[in-house]
């Protein structure tokens, strides 16, 4: 080799090594950019909502004048659509689940649920306000009431449930079931005392994150509950309703100032909520790991 | 120990019947399970059926082909007109603006988790890019309301509070980590033994990340953007609060614009009586959203199977 070509041969190494440490930079520059998206956005909210932040906040009902205003209502509603919707969704997700894990055949029928749900998953959630629109409020006369919403939440999250579940199920042990068929248990048996109690955790986990984004979830929620003005707590499933997404929605769509600080102030509270929920997450998720 | 076989005991007598019991439980639990997952075909059918039949109404008092080509779009006054192209036309903006920010920040992220950065970079930057897809979108209607809108008004001061390009950047931000998450799955799965062998030839690492791992998972890849196209169409709050309720047909993202999902939301604010041709309109736009984000998503799941490099 000439040394004119050993020199270009060098030269473009270093030149390969430059790329390589400009193209590094850049992408470490785009990975920041989703992170420091999420740093100004709780920067932005905790700044305009932390003057609000107050007992105010969470004792008075909404109100014309926005220094009366609260989310009592709001809170109370969003506590009660999820209690309704948990059991719900937990039973009919889980048993969908266990169906297409355990039981099912490998036939048409299985993998036509199985493409079916993966689609609903995609289906915008504006779609789901639209069926529960027609089917709950009029279809069932259910009107716009609290069961009305937890029903159509609870289609919306039933696909995510449902293949996090399946997961869950999945991943315990072939020789789980084989220990307990040979110990004489019958399917059942074997689903419902070997297999779910070791995945259940790993159902949980993924009930738990399907109920958080429930909770944050506004449009379908908007549309069967509409900005009606609530100042008292829903005695019954059928009594109207508003939730926190919705009164921060209504406040963020007013004119006036003011009304911003108190949304900012909500979604501090709902910030804090999905916080919560996803650390009960984690924690559940750990310890799921722990035992594999 | 005769008299015990011969003369069946109180406890037998009790295993009989708890085997009978089992036995009936698992003739029925297979059939509550299945009308478990039966579920989500009938709400299939229910989203299909309650849109076509109300869309049919719809489409008795409005001729179809005025509904897809006409570009006047103004259901609420009279004179009415309900051409569908200017909430085409905004959804289309707001979806390419979005994919334009969430696209190439994404899929950078992704090769830098996959290929360049360090465990406990990692072990940081996964856990936050979770949060930010957790983040509920009226929490980023307001980010887009309070700040992202104010700093672009620096650099364009006669822009309006309502615009297409704040809206379309934040639901961009949305989708990043999807668009994250789904590629660096697609690039995890490409073996460690084709990065071995470029690494071999002397390859540096973006010559491994840009010619070997990028091609090799590019049908995850597409699959992702695909994915990231279609929910920006379908997403609601960001262009709800941020984007406006003008409808027009414009290529200026500077102007406030509304989307299909936008309309949706604000028709069934207002006291619309059912039956109504109004009324109607939410089914209308309901189903050609519904038509749009179901092809994108029959597409990205084609993608994803017909084009997946089998290692």
């Amino acid at each position: 080799m000439s040394l004119l070509e050993e020199d270009t041969g060098r030269k473009q190494i270093a030149q390969r090594r430059r790329m390589d440490f400009i193209l590094h930079i850049l992408f470490v520059i785009c990975t920041s950019i989703g992170v420091l998206a999420l740093m100004a956005l709780m920067v932005d909210i905790i700044m305009d909502g932390i003057m609000r932040f107050a007992p105010d906040l969470f004792t008075n009902y909404p109100s014309r004048r926005a220094s009366q205003a609260g989310m009592k209502s709001a809170i109370v509603g969003s506590l009660y659509m999820l209690l309704i919707m948990a059991p719900l969704s937990f039973i009919l997700g889980v048993g969908a689940a266990i169906f297409l894990e355990e039981y099912a055949k490998k036939n048409r029928l299985t993998r036509l649920i199985q493409l079916n749900i993966s689609t609903l998953a995609g289906v915008p959630s504006i779609v789901y306000g639209i069926l529960g629109l027609t089917l709950f409020v009029r279809g069932l006369a259910l009107e716009r009431s609290l069961l009305s919403g937890a029903l159509t939440m609870t289609l919306l999250v039933l696909p995510i449930i449902i293949v996090s579940a399946q997961e869950a199920i999945r991943a315990v042990p072939k020789a789980r079931r084989d220990a307990s068929f040979a110990l004489g248990a019958t399917k059942w048996q074997t689903v419902s005392r070997s297999v779910m109690p070791s995945a259940l955790p790993g159902v949980l986990t993924g009930v738990i994150l399907a109920l958080s984004r429930a909770i944050g979830e506004t449009a379908p929620l908007v549309m069967i509950g509409g900005l009606t003005y609530v100042a008292f707590l829903p005695e019954s499933i059928l009594d109207s309703f508003t939730v926190m997404p919705i009164q921060i929605y209504n406040w963020i769509s007013r004119p006036n100032e003011a009304f911003h600080e108190l949304a900012a102030a909500g979604i501090i509270v709902l910030l804090i909520m999905l916080l919560l929920m996803n650390f009960a997450a984690i924690l559940l998720r750990n310890k799921y790991q722990k035992n594999v | 120990m005769r008299s015990e076989t011969i003369q069946p005991s109180k406890e037998m007598g009790k295993l009989v019947f708890k085997n009978k019991k089992n036995h009936m439980l698992d003739k029925i639990v297979p059939i509550l399970l299945f009308l478990c997952a039966a579920l989500s075909i009938v709400t299939t059918i229910g989203i299909v059926i309650t849109l076509i039949s109300e869309t049919y109404q719809f489409f008795q008092q409005v001729p179809i082909m005025d509904y897809l080509f006409g570009t006047k779009w103004s259901p609420l006054i009279t004179p009415t007109s309900f051409g569908v192209l200017p909430l085409l036309s905004g959804t289309f903006m707001i979806t390419v603006i979005a994919c334009l920010v969430a696209i190439p920040l994404g899929l950078a992220s992704a090769i830098y988790l996959s290929e360049y950065a360090p465990k406990t970079v990692r072990k940081i930057i996964k856990p936050i890019l979770e949060v930010l897809a957790g983040v509920p979108t009226i929490v980023y209607g307001y980010f887009a309301l309070s700040l992202i809108t104010p700093l672009i008004r620096t650099i364009f001061p006669d822009m309006g509070v309502f615009n297409a390009l704040s809206a379309g950047i934040v639901v961009g931000i949305m989708i990043i980590p999807m668009v994250c998450s789904l590629s660096e799955d697609a690039m995890s799965a490409v073996p460690r033994s084709l990065r071995d062998g470029a690494y071999a030839l002397g390859a540096t690492r973006f010559e491994v990340a840009l010619k070997i791992v990028v091609p090799a998972a590019l049908s995850g890849i597409v699959a992702s953007a695909v994915l990231a196209f279609s929910r920006a169409i379908g997403e609601t709050m960001i262009v709800t609060v941020a984007a406006g309720a003008t409808p027009k047909l414009t290529g200026n993202p500077l102007e406030s614009i509304q989307t299909m999902t936008a309309y949706i939301v604000q028709v069934s604010l207002g006291d619309t009586p059912h039956g109504s041709i109004e009324y109607g309109t939410i089914f209308a736009v309901g189903m050609t959203l519904f038509v749009i984000t179901f092809l994108l998503n029959i597409l990205a799941q084609y993608v994803a199977r017909r084009f997946r490099e089998e290692y």
